[in-house]
């Protein structure tokens, strides 16, 4: 296993009264797919907001190549997708890159180069509203790889869509990942989905979150919509199912 | 909703109900008042505040351009005035906790009874009848943008931090755009409370204007003149109001699109 990208040291995390997250440790290796599980509440989004320097934890550090993480190593996609309606769909993408100073077409410029791949070549100029809710999933995700941020941190993104589409946006996502290599951590509710998507799957308890299992798929990638038949595949699921149960 | 109301104001459907109502009346006005042969310094009929108004409309519209001015330039004070305090209440906690109740009492003062006053202090000229303008419509206006600036999702306000955004591009990007829905609902109350605002300052006491010429008026027992001069104002409020969507289309072409959809995201 090659050295560690991030390492999460004993994350705690409270709302006034409220322990949410408590001693959450774990790492993640250059390129890998780590997704998130555990009860709703539990604080998997919380989690997410600390990693992105959004909230500074009560105890534990982010660890990023052995140093303390800055706000610009992780591309952060909230559970809501946020696209403005003042904004056409391409300047919603470039957003981030507006924000970081760049200037306005050359940001239009290195978002427009991945519509073709993000299926959504033809509505750069449309309005959020005009689109269906893969094609907004798809452009918030956009608007948060084109930053090039190292890690990804993905708060269910496939969570407001229908199932046929979710799966639709999941074997493109495993295809684009492959091709782009991101590292990316995902939160998620659906266990079809972590284990699909996955290299290792953290389980975490009810609140206050610790990490309670950690569960490794071992199937080859990148991975087809047909790896769902392998035995390996099922044994995972039913790992994560037992473990979720606690 | 309000904002739904005028831009298909021209198609028939929209527009027919309400002056269907308001021939009904008058034509009710009418006929009573022959009927009844109410003198008409009492109560004129329709046809003969037209016809009066008509007679009269040099000296009418010779009133009417002062009243617009200053209508104009108090509701311009009254924004800057509005945009200023909403903006440094949004940037500053303290000065929210400081600031926003003095804008409360600030609504709580006579209008009725500080309007002589102004006239007292400052003369018959602009800026006692900026000042009474001011007053009456900055509130809803400073209001509407505090109230649109603090509707920002509090995720949005997480992506752009993420994003390595700073207060003032958070504000740009995000809080300002977002508050543009609650700011025209503002100016469309402030901008029709500014010509009863202006008419009212007027009354109080102006050399010129709709107000001081219905005053004058109502002193000769010259009704039908009062109601042509209310007339004239409430042409001119519709217009106005009218006018705010034919800004929000130019400034915010976007939030009519999205009309159906959620606006803020
Ligand atoms: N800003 C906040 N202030 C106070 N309490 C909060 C705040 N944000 C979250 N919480 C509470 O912390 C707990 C964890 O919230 P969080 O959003 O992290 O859960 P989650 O695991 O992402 O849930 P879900 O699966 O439903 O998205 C919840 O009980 C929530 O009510
Ligand atoms: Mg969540």
């Amino acid at each position: 296993m090659p050295e560690a990208k991030i390492v999460v040291d004993g994350l705690s995390v409270s709302y006034g009264a409220l322990r949410v997250l408590d001693d959450v440790s774990f790492d993640v290796a250059p390129g890998e797919f780590v997704s998130v599980i555990g009860p709703s509440g539990c604080g998997k989004s919380t989690l997410f907001t600390v990693l992105a320097g959004l909230r500074a934890p009560d105890e534990g550090q982010v660890l990023v190549d052995g140093a303390p993480a800055g706000r610009e190593t992780f591309g952060y996609m909230p559970q809501k997708d946020l696209l403005f309606p003042w904004r056409t769909v391409l300047d919603n993408t470039t957003l981030g890159l507006e924000v970081g100073g760049m200037r306005r077409r050359d940001a239009r410029a290195k978002a427009g180069e991945l519509f073709a791949p993000f299926g959504l070549a033809g509505f750069e100029r449309s309005r959020p509203g005009e689109l269906s809710g893969g094609m907004r999933q798809r452009a918030a995700l956009l608007r948060t790889v084109v930053q090039d941020r190292e890690v990804l941190l993905l708060d269910e993104p496939f969570g407001a869509l229908d199932s046929l589409t979710r799966t639709a946006m999941q074997e493109w996502l495993e295809e684009v990942r492959a091709r782009y290599g991101w590292t990316v951590l995902l939160i998620t509710h659906d266990i079809r989905e972590a284990v699909f998507l996955s290299d290792r799957v953290l389980v975490l308890s009810p609140r206050p979150a610790r990490v309670h299992r950690e569960v490794s798929v071992e199937l080859a990638r990148p991975r087809a919509a047909d790896v769902v038949t392998d035995p390996r595949f099922a044994a995972a699921e039913a790992g994560l199912l037992a473990a979720l149960r606690l | 909703m309000v904002h739904r109301l005028l831009p298909r104001t021209l198609s028939g459907s929209r527009v027919a109900p309400p002056l269907l109502i308001v021939a009904a009346l008058l034509a009710v006005w009418q006929l009573a008042v022959t009927m009844l042969d109410v003198r008409p310094q009492v109560l004129p009929s329709p046809l003969r505040v037209v016809e009066q108004g008509w007679a009269f409309r040099d000296v009418l519209w010779a009133n009417t351009v002062p009243t617009l001015q200053v209508t104009a330039v108090g509701f311009a004070v009254s924004l800057a005035v509005g945009w200023t305090l909403a903006i440094v209440v949004d940037f500053s906690p303290w000065l929210r906790r400081a600031l926003v109740p003095l804008l409360v009492a600030s609504q709580t003062l006579p209008i009725v009874a500080i309007a002589p006053l102004l006239i007292i202090w400052f003369g018959f000229g602009l800026l006692p009848k900026i000042l009474v303008i001011a007053l009456v419509t900055f509130f809803p206006i400073a209001v509407g943008l505090i109230e649109g600036f603090a509707a920002t999702d509090r995720e949005a306000s997480n992506l752009l931090r993420s994003m390595g955004s700073g207060r003032w591009q958070e504000f740009r990007y995000v809080r300002l755009p977002g508050a543009m829905p609650s700011f025209f609902t503002a100016l469309r109350i402030g901008i029709t409370y500014a010509v009863t605002g202006a008419i009212f300052a007027e009354y109080v006491g102006a050399r010129a204007g709709l107000g001081i010429f219905m005053s004058q008026q109502k002193n000769s027992f010259r009704t039908d003149l009062v109601l042509a001069a209310v007339g004239v104002t409430a042409v001119l409020s519709v217009a106005l109001f009218g006018l705010t969507f034919l800004v929000q289309r130019l400034l915010v072409p976007w939030y009519r699109a999205e009309d159906r959809g959620d606006v803020r995201a």
